[in-house]
């Protein structure tokens, strides 16, 4: 049985009205976007006046106010970037293993770069904020390959159920590896688990203006790959029957989505579940077209993890919620439906 | 796939078919004997070896009640205790994940993967850190939580009847979400209950005591003969569900006797030592290499699990400079095996 | 070994989830001879063999066997007249054909009792009947879909049942085998006397093997009887809403379907 094609095909009706409506879907979930961003730099443990707001956007820090609000800049642009390139990721991953339920979370890469990042931490003593970002894309890069080869395996090639399990069980073994290491080191377990918590909330821009370079070449490698993408959907047969290279092109395509969580990971912890349940919302507002819904992955996921962020800094306040455990709550709720969604065949 | 020539013969007596039975029976005599030997050992040898070393006549005294200088104490009331429960837990452990597996028809579908380990893990963690409740309490919340767990899982993947594929997807879903809560609960904890939650959520037989020890002994003498008279209708399963129905197997109902007393056995055993990494996951699939293919699993399962425990134990005590916890020696330990086995099921597509 | 047996489905009604397969179908199922359900794709007839195994609870109405309902009756008790081999069964990996066989002894064993050797004796049997005796220490992994297929009705005959229902039991194998596996179940038809029912997809294989030939129709029974009687044009178009011809097989003397599409007729129509 080849595996099943990417769910929620519209009928032709539909999918019309859904074409003319995906450019103003983009611009809403920008406008959106815009909206949120605005809370998470005016919402937090300090109430702040707008104007304070506005006036911090301006570049001002005299004040505590201002002040409180310039910190939570550098935050918003770290949500909104992971957000983006985990949505995107997500997508992409989706795309490449024709599979609804890829995510770099389910796959177990997060747990690849966590590994690899304690690893690095704990015997050569890694601090440096690029450092983090190569050690944990070559973790990340390590298990994606791993998980897709050993979940592709046997009959059937890659199904639902065979990679979400290739991807639990390796990232059981990588978890016991992870305490493994941390437990006989005393001295950095309490930094190693907090960072193994994602969250946004060590944003700065130094951090970020590290991480942005390799972002940027996940982001063109991904979008470039949509056109791929679309005719890979069809099944690598048919896809190199109308003129794909189909190993390259997958190559290409796995290895930006692969480039972008592992780079966010780096510099946020684990965040799980946003790029599974992104791609999903999306393919119900526009359609399959990978050209489509790429970018609008990438603003979704962005506005998924900026409001989940701000929701962590309300529901608890004067602590904070991090994001990764937010989006955990309300991703696996949402994994299992499309489990249950599935016809029994398919998984 | 070799399709083989025409056969040359057409006949078989029951004699040949006894025969060839009874030969494997004897294999699985076997290797259970040689098993329960080798725990028998590793019993000993634990009992006696370590910091004092004591001759097994010490160690016998110890048992029998006598009053020896020292050995009483370091044997009677810090090993024996220790290496009982590594014993028992090890078996529940083994028998748990097997019944699992067998009954999913998937040697990845373990306790460890499908969240009821996660679940027990999560109460535990909240139990200790924000309750601050004491080890008895902490024990029935892990029970209680891995019981729930099973039967959320169970529920939430029942549409029309349970499919193993549905139950293991939703299964891996909800041990993602419980083990953020675990990271959560525990990002919040001070120092002091952090070390004790962790040992726990690592497994570790340190500072066993027989209050411990006597819940799991107890679920094992009740839980494991109803698993056991449950196993022929479990290996029936395997032929799949329609298959094992038309040969008169009650499918939902062995299904809910299989998953409450396998859960069971997993959640006190988890109470008391913690999710020991993988002994649940890997004892099934061992047992299934030497006991041969065809057999019941339950008893060599159990088996293995037990001296898995009881081994991993003794080597994290002793063999290194760092006295790890056990758990942490059978993650490391299974770690590889547990990535060959991904390897081999996906390529064979199979069971066991 | 004579079959007074009795399996008749009354009023039956049965689905899955909100979707109704089966609304209101009675058939009384001829014993002693094998019959065969034929129907277009989702017509219900592997949800019929499911339900008359007691593997589907019915919605209404019931499958009633020797005069008791299949739903009232113990499982085992069932599984010891009636058997059923469904489509896809799952052998465990590295399980050796005669074990295997040997799983069909369930019904037979109680909670702890000791394998008989009545049980020896009966898988020797089912092994010799399907000429798989060969075959009784290989893994069934090792085997080709022919002989797996042989193996897993030596199963079902060691369960010893004397009405045996079949779901499509020659899916995926080649014509050769496909004829090898339906004069088996003729063999065993004949020489045992078993009642046989089986779900199959060709028409013409259907046609020859069947004494009765049973037409599904969206869940319920459009026609049953001799092939002859059955497989007219008049009922494939019913049934599958397709033109053909009839014709007699000039090898067995029974009917022919030969299908016409939009293209290639020769002849008047």
């Amino acid at each position: 049985m080849p595996p099943s094609a990417p769910p929620a095909v519209a009928a032709p009706a539909t999918a019309r009205g859904l074409r003319r409506l995906r450019p103003l879907w983009l611009v809403i979930a920008l406008a959106v976007l815009g909206a949120v961003a605005f809370a998470s730099v005016g919402i937090g443990s300090r109430d702040v006046s707008l104007a304070d707001v506005i006036a911090a956007l301006g570049g001002s820090t005299d004040g505590f106010n201002e002040a409180a609000v310039a910190k939570r800049i550098p935050r918003t642009l770290l949500a909104v970037l992971a957000g983006a390139a985990l949505g995107l990721s997500g997508a992409v991953m989706q795309g490449v293993t024709r599979n609804p339920l890829a995510d770099p979370g389910i796959l177990g890469v997060n747990t690849g770069a966590s590994l690899a990042v304690v690893t690095a931490i704990a015997t050569v003593g890694l601090s440096s904020a690029t450092g983090y970002i190569w050690v944990a894309i070559a973790g990340a890069s390590v298990t994606a390959v791993f998980v897709y080869v050993v979940g592709s395996l046997g009959r059937g090639g890659a199904t639902p159920l065979k990679l979400a399990l290739a991807g639990a069980a390796t990232s059981a073994a990588l978890t016991s590896l992870i305490s493994a290491v941390v437990l006989p080191r005393g001295d950095i377990s309490g930094s190693v688990r907090s960072w193994l918590i994602g969250g946004v909330g060590g944003g700065t821009f130094s951090s970020i203006s590290q991480v942005l370079p390799f972002l940027a070449v996940g982001l063109l490698l991904s979008l470039l790959s949509a056109r791929s993408l679309n005719s890979l959907a069809l099944g690598d047969e048919l896809a190199a029957g109308l003129g794909e290279r189909v190993a390259v092109a997958r190559g290409l395509a796995a290895f930006g989505a692969v480039l972008l969580c592992g780079a966010v990971t780096a510099v946020t912890g684990p965040i799980g579940f946003v790029g599974l349940v992104v791609p999903h919302a999306c393919r119900l507002l526009i359609g399959v077209d990978h050209r489509w819904l790429l970018p609008l992955s990438a603003v979704l996921g962005a506005i998924l993890l900026t409001s989940t962020d701000v929701l962590g800094r309300i529901v608890a306040r004067p602590e904070e919620i991090d994001v990764g455990i937010i989006t955990a709550l309300v991703g696996a709720p949402f994994f299992i439906y499309i489990v249950r969604r599935q016809k029994v065949r398919e998984l | 796939m070799t399709a083989l020539q025409a056969p040359p013969r057409l006949g078989i007596t029951a004699g040949e078919i006894a025969q060839g039975r009874r030969r494997r029976t004897a294999r699985r005599r076997l290797v259970v004997g040689v098993l329960a030997a080798l725990i028998v050992a590793a019993f000993i040898v634990s009992l006696c070896v370590g910091q004092t070393t004591y001759s097994p006549r010490e160690v016998l005294g110890v048992i029998l009640g006598q009053d020896i200088d020292g050995a009483s104490f370091t044997v009677g009331r810090l090993r024996l205790p220790r290496a009982t429960l590594a014993v028992i837990a090890g078996l529940c452990f083994g028998i748990g994940g097997v019944t699992f597996q067998t009954m999913l028809r998937n040697p990845l579908a373990s306790p460890d993967i499908i969240g009821i380990s996660a679940g027990a893990s999560a109460a535990a963690a909240f139990a200790i850190i924000t309750l601050g409740l004491g080890a008895t309490q902490v024990s029935i919340f892990a029970i209680i939580a891995g019981l729930g767990i099973a039967l959320l899982v169970y529920g939430l993947s029942f549409k029309g009847g349970v499919v193993g594929t549905r139950l293991i997807l939703i299964g891996i879903g909800i041990a993602a979400m419980l083990d953020s809560l675990t990271a959560y609960v525990l990002s919040k904890a001070a120092q002091w209950d952090l070390q004790e939650a962790s040992r726990w959520l690592t497994g570790s037989l340190n500072g066993a005591r027989w209050s411990e020890v006597v819940p799991v002994a107890i679920a094992l003498a009740v839980l494991a003969p109803v698993l056991l008279t449950q196993s022929r209708n479990l290996s029936t399963s395997q032929l799949g569900d329609d298959a094992a129905a038309a040969l008169g197997v009650r499918v939902e109902r062995t299904r809910i006797i299989v998953i409450i007393a396998a859960v069971g056995l997993i959640a006190f055993a988890t109470a008391a030592a913690g999710p020991i990494a993988f002994v649940a996951f890997l004892s099934g699939p061992i047992a299934a290499r030497i006991v041969g293919p065809g057999a019941s699993l339950l008893i060599p399962s159990a088996l293995v699990g037990s001296l898995l425990v009881v081994t991993a134990d003794f080597l994290g005590q002793y063999a290194f400079n760092v006295r790890y916890p056990v758990g942490v020696i059978t993650g490391v330990l299974g770690a590889p095996y547990l990535v060959y086995l991904i390897v081999r099921t996906n390529r064979s597509g199979g069971s066991l | 070994m004579t079959t007074a047996h009795t399996l008749n489905a009354l009023d039956l009604t049965v689905g899955y989830g909100d979707r109704t397969v089966v609304e209101g179908l009675d058939l009384q199922v001829p014993m002693g001879g094998i019959s065969v359900i034929v129907g277009a794709n989702a017509c219900g007839k592997s949800t019929l063999l499911r339900a008359m195994s007691r593997l589907l609870a019915p919605r209404g109405g019931q499958v009633v066997l020797d005069g008791r309902a299949v739903h009232q009756t113990p499982a085992k008790e069932l599984a010891r007249t009636l058997g059923l081999l469904p489509q896809s069964p799952t052998a465990p990996e590295g399980i050796t054909v005669a074990d295997l066989v040997g799983r069909g002894r369930h019904p037979h064993q109680g909670l702890f009792s000791r394998w008989t050797p009545a049980d020896d004796q009966a898988v020797a049997d089912a092994l010799t009947a399907t000429e798989t005796a060969a075959l009784a220490d290989r893994p069934v992994d090792e085997l080709s879909g022919g002989q797996r297929q042989r193996v897993w009705i030596a199963m079902a005959l060691a369960q010893q049942t004397d009405i045996l229902l079949l779901d499509e039991p020659t899916t995926f194998l080649d014509v050769s085998h496909q004829l090898e596996v339906l004069d088996l179940l003729t063999d065993l038809n004949r020489s045992r006397g078993t009642t046989i029912v089986i779900v199959l997809h060709d028409l013409n294989l259907a046609a020859r093997y069947a004494d009765h030939l049973i037409a599904l129709t969206d869940g319920r029974v459009h026609a049953l009887g001799t092939p002859a009687e059955v497989l007219t044009e008049d009922t494939i178009r019913a049934v599958f809403g397709l033109d053909s011809r009839v014709v007699v097989d000039p090898t067995s003397n029974k009917p022919l379907m030969l299908p016409l599409g939009r293209h290639h007729t020769t002849t008047e129509r």
